[in-house]
């Protein structure tokens, strides 16, 4: 557990976190991003003080992932403030909400742990807003007399907060995407493939050495390292290049976004004579390079701010059965050129 | 507004607008300002911008809302199938999750 976050005792032996972050905390940021160690970057759960707050001090609630932690308290900067972790398994304040660990029950028993009624005078907590998916204010005010105040969405904006009387614009309650929001999933979505990222391209590898003779080597290697490649292009263009250009390709659901990048990069890769040569070869890359990208990009779904799970059912229904058939069809055409060339 | 807006007419929000007792509680917490006040009654203005997270629903004091919550997400979905049980983010045997 790194504690380098740590500056001291407070009164009544509350540790004390620093507001800046170290140059670890900025590596490991990075790390995190590209989703090594993601799931077990947390925090002790339980009461934290930053600066030096006392019992008029207003008190945060927060998740134990350590990435919404480190942002949460670089936002409290200057501040005299009580920061309150709840055991989210290491999950961000949203997701754990829609799982229920960031919740009603899950915060009444921290403010019943750490007595907080002992530590202010004030019956209030400030929980994210977007913990309110998890969260019932008034069941939290029925089982322990503290009311729930809904702060800000993003944390950088706590500070605006305070000062406008703990009063949230509507700006500071909406939810964006913005292109750099986006541009910061790429490296987790790039990663989203994992052992598959390796296992298929291999098979496409030693496959491409097919051919009516029996098997060559040198055709794997030729033919081989150039399926590798498309494949590769094809995962970034779901993965990472539809989720970037979201607004600006065309469709609403998300698994025909991916299919029209999808064919835009199979068509331009055809136009460079990347393709193969043979009919069937070609017919084989646009039905697979179609349903792969059209199949990650939905997939971004879940990574989106946006969709909800009547739409995503809707789409899936009609895209799911598609991409198999797509890239079964184009698996079987792609050996099947392999020995006969049209 | 950010400019998104996902499918329309497919959301499972429902408002009762009788039961509303205008604490402004789903205006507060919706992210995407599904709701607005009129007079000291909740209104539904922005349907399609509906994400059903559920946050408006768990803060109404008085159940005046109601909607079928649950993860958007293809891979929550699929990982239901597999399994089935109901769409959910929790990706591992483990119970680890993806986001």
């Amino acid at each position: 557990m790194n504690t380098k976050f740590l500056t001291g005792t407070s009164i009544a032996s509350v540790p004390q976190i620093s507001t800046v972050w170290s140059v670890n905390d900025v590596l490991e940021t990075i790390r995190v991003r590209w989703s090594i160690g993601r799931m077990n970057y947390k925090v002790e759960t339980g009461l934290y003080a930053v600066g030096n707050p006392t019992e008029i001090s207003p008190v945060f609630v927060t998740a134990n992932f350590k990435l919404t932690f480190d942002h949460v308290r670089r936002a409290l900067y200057g501040m005299d403030a009580w920061l309150l972790i709840l055991d989210t398994k290491g999950i961000n304040v949203w997701c754990a909400a829609g799982k229920g660990t960031f919740g009603t029950k899950e915060l009444c028993r921290q403010i019943k742990l750490v007595e907080l009624e002992k530590i202010v005078n004030h019956h209030k907590v400030i929980v994210p807003q977007l913990g309110a998916v998890g969260v019932s204010a008034h069941e939290v005010k029925a089982d322990t007399g503290f009311s729930v105040i809904y702060g800000p969405v993003r944390a950088e904006d706590i500070p605006d907060f305070m000062d406008a009387g703990m009063k949230a614009t509507k700006e500071m309650r909406a939810v964006h995407f913005s292109l750099w929001d986006r541009l910061k999933l790429i490296p987790v979505e790039l990663a989203y493939g994992k052992i598959y990222l390796i296992l298929v391209p291999a098979i496409f590898l030693i496959l491409s050495g097919l051919n009516r003779k029996g098997y060559s080597v040198d055709l794997a290697y030729q033919d081989g390292l150039r399926s590798v490649l498309i494949l590769l292009l094809a995962y970034i263009t779901g993965c990472s290049l539809t989720p970037a250009l979201l607004p600006w390709v065309p469709f609403r659901r998300f698994a025909l976004k991916g299919l029209f990048t999808g064919l835009l990069v199979a068509i331009l890769l055809f136009e460079f004579h990347f393709l193969g040569k043979g009919i069937l070869e070609i017919i084989s890359w646009f039905l697979m390079i179609g349903s792969v990208s059209s199949f990650l990009a939905m997939n971004f779904t879940g990574t989106s701010t946006f969709t909800s799970l009547s739409g995503v059912q809707k789409e899936m229904k009609t895209a799911l059965p598609v991409q198999i058939a797509m890239a079964g069809t184009g698996v079987i055409v792609w050996i099947v050129s392999k020995f006969i060339v049209l | 507004m950010n400019g998104f807006v996902y499918l329309k007419n497919v959301v499972t929000l429902e408002l009762d607008a009788e039961k509303c007792n205008g604490c402004r509680m789903c205006t507060i917490v919706c992210p995407h300002a599904v709701f607005e006040i009129k007079n000291k009654r909740a209104l539904i203005v922005n349907r399609d911008l509906c994400m059903e997270c559920g946050a408006c629903e768990k803060n109404c004091p008085e159940n005046a809302i109601s909607v079928r919550s649950g993860v958007g997400c293809a891979a929550g979905i699929i990982n239901g199938i597999l399994r089935g049980t109901e769409p959910t983010c929790d990706c591992s045997e483990s119970g680890s999750s993806c986001c």
